[in-house]
């Protein structure tokens, strides 16, 4: 009896997690369905969802519109140089944080966190000023700079959680068998916590694709990622959904591939430590 | 020997660059910011043409309007360079003008025939008498009807109506059982969408922004009448949230036969009369916008896209030849001969309605004389000290519009009453006048 009311629960539990699944999934899935679509069709009342007639046209036009590879190297670019410049520079700072906390530590973790409150508007002539200074705006350098400087907080927060769920005693030990720092984060510290850096790494990977108001204010023809790509099929005077959903679509494909491939260590690593 | 043979290699080198570097000219590539809409894209494949005349090369960034005004406006206040050419309207216009920000257009070649521009145009995008932008492409708003449902409500459109007439005739219009709307028209909050649509209605009821002194009128009769008579209409035969309905929302509507009429930008003529979106498109009639009865001033406004030069650019010579290339006729004929005269970049150019071909176009006339009948410089019934039809071309404008029709929107929405709508649009705009030091 007790194992029906188990099974029972456990379908029902299934259900409301598949449901609440779809729901977050549909609008991904709406716009792709529409990509597909004319652009009568596109606005169609009431909407049509899968019978239709399935086209490509859109996906030839944006093609043929816009430099597709270009756009998508620059977020390559962009996104995996920041994400990587973020985690050799926040390695070493979870490690002292973790570690050989200070007075300080909480407070600075703080701060770190707080610059994240301020809205990104308010800094934009300051770094648009300095970008212009040092002569790289519309640059994937410049870029890559300013998105690992915004994600560094985050970065170090997470590394700093997985850090500190590593007992010390372990890096005590290798320091006693004569391991210098830099073999004891290398060696020692890393290993264990690959499954937190792997999530790390892809969480601010995608964070730093998604990323639109940087990448949108600072670039201009050479330096702009799939962000500016998607910008340039939005128009509030015509309806060109069908369009732009085409190139939400390309723009969100590889990062979609990326997560459904790397999801269990996404997850794994989301989940280190909190059953504890 | 090996020496001699490679000195004779590089001086062969360096020939050829030099030649090469000789031959390609002053040849560059223009770096221009724009919109996304059909008359740019449409520029952005016969940039060849361009290209092959001149030598020079040109680098596309494509942004969403609202996109594209803050990208450029960074820019130019910092004197950043990030591009040649700006695609900018005619809110920006004269005060980047009056700023330097903007190279002056008074040098325009001959051939050009800068005096074949729409005069109304010429004033927009002037300032002091200079002009600082060449229009591109130029609207004004119109009706837009069915004339079908027209027909079967026993009315007759006239070609210059009053808001009396347009309310009577959408309540006749209006069938709520087969969802047809009377009339659809903007309440999305936003000084370029609803902001601009309650501007010139309220013009067109004798009611203004600023006195001469930079009060806000919000106080006066004329407002209240005016915003009353909208939320009344658009109760009686509007689309149901219609508080939320911009452009592209009464666009949709309108193609799917879902309104009566469509009062907004004489741009959409193409899109509902294009049987491939439209399913109406063998319906649509045209006419002016509306005035309320014993008022001159017509709702209609007048906005341009046009290219301007920012003072940053090291190429403001290719940039101008550029423009050139770009609003002139012989760019309007060479749209014709690719896409069609419909598809034409419309209303910047005299010449363009005295041409035969494009008078065939069923919406051309009621578009010209729509944008005949709009004068930036002189909007209102009483003086107003700014220049602009549906904005005041002042850099405050924009936050205040935004604000002011987010009070509105809230009214349509009946989140609050008329009254208190107008009595904080009044308190943010003297507010904001005065910290900006106009008061």
């Amino acid at each position: 009896m007790a194992r029906a009311v188990t099974t029972q629960r456990k379908a029902l539990n299934t259900a409301i997690a598949w449901a609440i699944g779809l729901l977050i999934f549909f609008p991904i899935l709406w716009t792709i369905l529409t990509s597909f679509k004319t652009e009568a069709q596109a606005i169609a009342d009431p909407p049509v969802f899968l019978f239709f007639d399935w086209t490509l046209e859109n996906y030839a036009v944006v093609q043929e519109r816009s430099n597709y590879m270009r756009f998508l190297w620059n977020s390559v670019f962009i996104a995996g140089g920041s994400t990587i410049l973020g985690i050799i520079i926040a390695v070493p700072a979870a490690w002292s944080m973790a570690f050989v906390p200070s007075k300080r530590t909480k407070d600075i973790l703080l701060w770190m966190l707080s610059t994240k409150m301020l809205p990104a508007v308010g800094v934009l002539y300051p770094i648009y000023l300095i970008f212009i200074k040092l002569g790289i705006l519309d640059s994937r350098l410049g870029l890559t700079v300013v998105l690992m400087l915004i994600n560094l907080p985050i970065i170090v927060w997470m590394l700093y959680t997985y850090f500190k769920e590593i007992p010390g005693e372990i890096l005590e030990a290798a320091r006693m068998d004569g391991a210098s720092l830099r073999n004891e984060i290398l060696y020692v510290l890393t290993p264990m916590a690959i499954p937190g850096i792997a999530s790390t790494l892809l969480l601010n990977f995608i964070l730093a694709w998604n990323e639109a108001f940087w990448t949108l204010n600072l670039t201009a023809a050479q330096a702009a990622p799939l962000t500016a790509f998607i910008a340039s099929y939005s128009s509030p005077e015509g309806l060109f959904f069908a369009k732009l959903s085409a190139a939400s679509t390309m723009a969100i494909a590889p990062i979609l591939i990326l997560g459904w491939f790397s999801q269990k260590q996404l997850v794994r690593g989301l989940t280190f430590g909190a059953v504890k | 020997m090996k020496l001699r043979n490679a000195l004779f290699a590089a001086s062969a080198l360096v020939s050829v660059t030099a030649t090469a570097a000789l031959a390609d000219g002053h040849a560059t590539t223009l770096t221009i910011a724009t919109v996304n809409n059909g008359d740019m894209i449409r520029m952005q494949g016969l940039t060849d043409d361009f290209t092959e005349k001149t030598g020079h090369t040109v680098e596309w960034v494509t942004l969403e309007e609202n996109v594209l005004r803050q990208r450029v406006t960074t820019d130019i206040t910092t004197n950043g360079g990030a591009f040649d050419i700006m695609t900018i309207g005619m809110y920006e216009t004269p005060i980047w003008g009056a700023n330097d920000w903007l190279v002056p257009l008074d040098d325009l070649s001959d051939d050009y025939n800068v005096d074949d521009i729409l005069p109304a145009m010429r004033a927009g995008l002037s300032h002091e008498g200079t002009l600082y932008a060449a229009p591109f492409y130029g609207e004004s708003s119109m009706i837009m009807y069915r004339t079908d449902l027209m027909e079967a409500a026993g009315m007759e459109m006239p070609d210059a109506p009053t808001w009396q007439f347009i309310r009577e005739a959408a309540a006749a219009m209006t069938d709520r059982d087969n969802e047809i709307n009377g009339i659809c028209l903007r309440g999305k909050a936003g000084w370029g969408e609803g902001g601009a649509f309650i501007t010139v209605t309220a013009n067109s009821f004798g009611a203004r922004w600023f006195d001469e002194d930079w009060n806000a009128q919000f106080d006066q009769p004329q407002w209240a009448e005016a915003l009353n008579f909208y939320v009344g209409m658009m109760e009686e035969s509007g689309p149901p949230g219609y508080a939320t309905n911009g452009f592209n929302e009464n666009l949709s509507l309108f193609q799917q036969g879902k309104c009566g009429m469509w009062i907004d930008a004489t741009v959409a003529a193409s899109f509902v009369t294009n049987p491939d979106d439209s399913t109406v498109a063998d319906s649509v009639g045209f006419a002016l916008a509306p005035n309320s009865e014993g008022i001159e001033k017509k709702s209609n406004w007048l906005w341009a896209w046009a290219l301007a030069i920012p003072a940053g650019t090291q190429k403001a010579d290719a940039a101008k030849e550029f423009i050139e290339w770009a609003t002139s006729t012989d760019y309007i004929e060479l749209v014709a001969e690719n896409e069609g005269w419909a598809n034409v970049p419309p209303g910047a150019r005299i010449s363009l309605y005295e041409n035969a071909n494009y008078k065939d176009i069923p919406f051309a006339q009621k578009t010209l004389d729509s944008i005949l009948a709009a004068d930036p410089t002189d909007p209102t019934v009483d003086p107003v000290p700014y220049v602009g039809i549906q904005f005041v071309a002042i850099p405050e404008f924009a936050g205040i519009a935004t604000e002011v029709s987010q009070e509105f929107s809230a009214a349509y929405a009946g989140q609050q009453t008329v009254e208190e709508a107008l009595e904080k649009a009044q308190a943010i705009t003297n507010e904001a006048m005065e910290a900006a030091g106009y008061r």
